[in-house]
């Protein structure tokens, strides 16, 4: 009896023991992470091994295999360019979290705002992150264009990649902008009043781009609905695909430009 | 030593330096000494002190002649093997390439093999196996190997020329200094990530977001003000005529003029010191930019109208939560 115990404890804690590395040669696993990853049996931390890491990956869409040695180091891009796109998916997720609790309509929109405070676990907190977020990305984009400005990287080859620099920008203003009429308050309110004013003084399209805009002569309910729409759907469509190209230019443009 | 490194290097006309180091490698290979290669090259008797040290006075001669004697006895698979040995090769696969070599030049397989161990060509087969190398190889193969190692004094191979490596390399990109995205750029981007990210929630745990009164169209704030990215814009407002500055600046200095930066600057440096003036215009630009954005948003009361924030309060209603 005693024996038979010892005996099962040892299996236990052989099995516990050998179970990792069991698990790692199992047909599930190795069907998830692709050859080369590091989290399969076998990984040796060499050049070569390096290497498979980004080639096997899903990064591989974005980063290439090697990378000049100034491009990593902090001091060179900030990372801002980084920043700004991982800051545009924290705002992807706390924006669809808001978007369970949101209605854009003049009746419901204020009313749900408020609700986030009230009967929303975490419904504070995604609003905060998603509205500081958003001003900080705002400020990200605009700090990676003087970055970029300051190193020159904006020469050849890297013109155009300049210019889709400047879309995403308007593109990044466009999302914020829409997005402050949301709560429907008083500030969003009268400064989408005052922003869309001065969008009206630009000559001979100007009355016809706020009309569309605004879904008539003035803010209204109407208008409510075409800045959700424009803000949830159209306008990241349109930077998620201006985004791909931008960061695919970065790399048919030679990588990261510099050093200087 | 020096003396003999001279000699050499007069005779060969290469510099001392790299014939001292390429008489210790060929010595290293062949396993005579330094002096008696650089003896060879120079055209001198081998010192004598040397040549007692050196396995065979002159190994060059030398080696083959103890070779010689077992070669002509030799059946095919010991000097397959005696060819594997000296190239490093496995043996199989260097019977393949000899009797490749062998139809293709029409000699025999042994004569192949013998040259390549380096052993005199075996007498028999020769001149059976292959008749119309039998003129060629046959009178050498009776005296001497095929490779009949130089005489003394005399220079087997001499430099030519000396080519840069770019003028018969096609270089089509410089090296760079590179190092693996796995870790390196990935583990400084998680950094980033995390540090953004607990700066986002510090933020958002400690100020709120604003939230006023229902939308009112009857009821106008005072100030009224744009997000705090137009407000540069709305502030320029309050100088210029809207033509100008609600169209003209933003759309055509804004972004017309931003898109158009790297076609104007046609200056292909990107060192600092060498685009002073692009570097001047463009901070200006950022401080004109911050200079109105700062006075639109903490300046500007009631009416629009000028204010110090520290005597009449802070209109700025995004930072309400924090303000108050
Ligand atoms: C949504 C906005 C943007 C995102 C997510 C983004 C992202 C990035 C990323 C990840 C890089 C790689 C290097 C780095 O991190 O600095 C990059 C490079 C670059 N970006 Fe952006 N960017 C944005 C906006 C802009 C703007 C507004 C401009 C200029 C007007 C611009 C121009 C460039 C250029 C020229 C490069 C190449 C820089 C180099 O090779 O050193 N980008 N961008």
């Amino acid at each position: 009896m005693a024996d038979d115990k010892v005996g099962l404890l040892e299996r236990v804690r052989e099995s516990v023991t050998t179970a990792p590395s069991k698990m790692r040669k199992s047909q599930f696993w190795e069907s998830v992470f692709r050859p080369g990853s590091p989290f399969r049996a076998g990984y040796t931390d060499s050049p070569r091994g390096r290497s498979y890491v980004i080639m096997n990956n899903v990064l591989y869409h974005l980063h290439p295999v090697k990378v000049k040695r100034h491009g990593v180091r902090l001091s060179y891009t900030l990372c801002l360019g980084g920043l700004s796109f991982f800051l545009f998916i924290v705002l992807t997720i706390t924006g669809i979290f808001l978007m369970f609790y949101y209605t854009p309509s003049e009746e419901r929109a204020y009313a749900d705002i408020e609700a986030l405070a009230t009967s929303v676990t975490f419904g504070t907190l995604m609003r905060n992150m998603h509205r500081w977020g958003a001003h900080l990305m705002v400020l990200t984009v605009f700090l990676h264009m003087s970055r970029v400005f300051y190193h020159g990287a904006y020469k050849p080859p890297r013109e155009f990649n300049w210019v889709i620099g400047v879309v995403l920008l308007l593109l990044t203003l466009l999302l914020s902008f829409t997005g402050y009429l949301l709560p429907w308050d008083q500030l969003a309110l009268w400064a989408i009043t005052v922003g869309s004013n001065m969008g009206a003084f630009a000559p001979v399209i100007g009355n016809q781009v706020s009309y569309v805009l605004l879904a008539g002569v003035q803010i209204s309910g109407a208008t409510l609905l075409r800045f959700y729409v424009l803000h949830v759907l159209f306008l990241p469509f349109v930077i998620v695909i201006f985004m791909a190209v931008h960061f695919w230019r970065v790399r048919k443009d030679g990588g990261i430009s510099g050093p200087l | 030593m020096e003396e003999l490194i001279a000699q050499a290097a007069a005779a060969t006309g290469y510099p001392a330096s790299m014939v001292e180091r390429s008489a210790a490698a060929r010595a290293k290979a062949e396993g005579t000494t330094i002096e008696a290669v650089l003896a060879g090259w120079a055209g001198v008797e081998v010192p004598t002190a040397a040549a007692a040290g050196a396995p065979g006075g002159a190994p060059d001669a030398a080696a083959p002649a103890q070779a010689a004697a077992p070669a002509g006895a030799m059946s095919l698979e010991d000097l397959a093997a005696a060819a594997a040995e000296e190239s490093g090769m496995p043996a199989k696969l260097l019977m393949r390439s000899a009797t490749a070599k062998a139809k293709a030049q029409g000699v025999a397989v042994e004569a192949v093999l013998a040259e390549m161990a380096g052993v005199p060509v075996p007498t028999i087969g020769a001149p059976a196996a292959a008749p119309a190398a039998s003129t060629s190889a046959a009178p050498a193969a009776a005296a001497a190997p095929v490779m009949a190692p130089a005489p003394e004094g005399v220079r087997t191979q001499r430099l030519l020329t000396v080519v840069k490596s770019k003028a018969i390399q096609q270089v089509k990109t410089e090296p760079v200094d590179k190092v693996n995205t796995w870790p390196h750029l990935v583990a400084a981007e998680f950094v980033a990530l995390m540090a953004m990210t607990a700066f986002l929630l510090v933020l958002s745990v400690i100020i709120n977001a604003p939230l006023l009164e229902a939308a009112n169209f009857n009821l106008t704030p005072n100030p009224s003000k744009a997000p705090w990215y137009f407000l540069g814009l709305q502030e320029l407002l309050s100088y210029f005529d809207p033509q100008i500055a609600g169209v003209l600046i933003p759309g055509l200095i804004g972004l017309v003029g931003l898109g158009a930066i790297p076609y104007i600057d046609r200056n292909p440096a990107t060192r600092p010191s060498e685009r002073k003036f692009a570097i001047m215009m463009f901070t200006f630009f950022l401080m004109g930019a911050a200079t109105l954005g700062i006075i639109g948003s903490f300046f500007r009361g009631p009416g629009f109208n000028f204010t110090y924030p520290w005597t009449d309060g802070v209109f700025f209603d995004d930072l309400l939560d924090w303000l108050e």
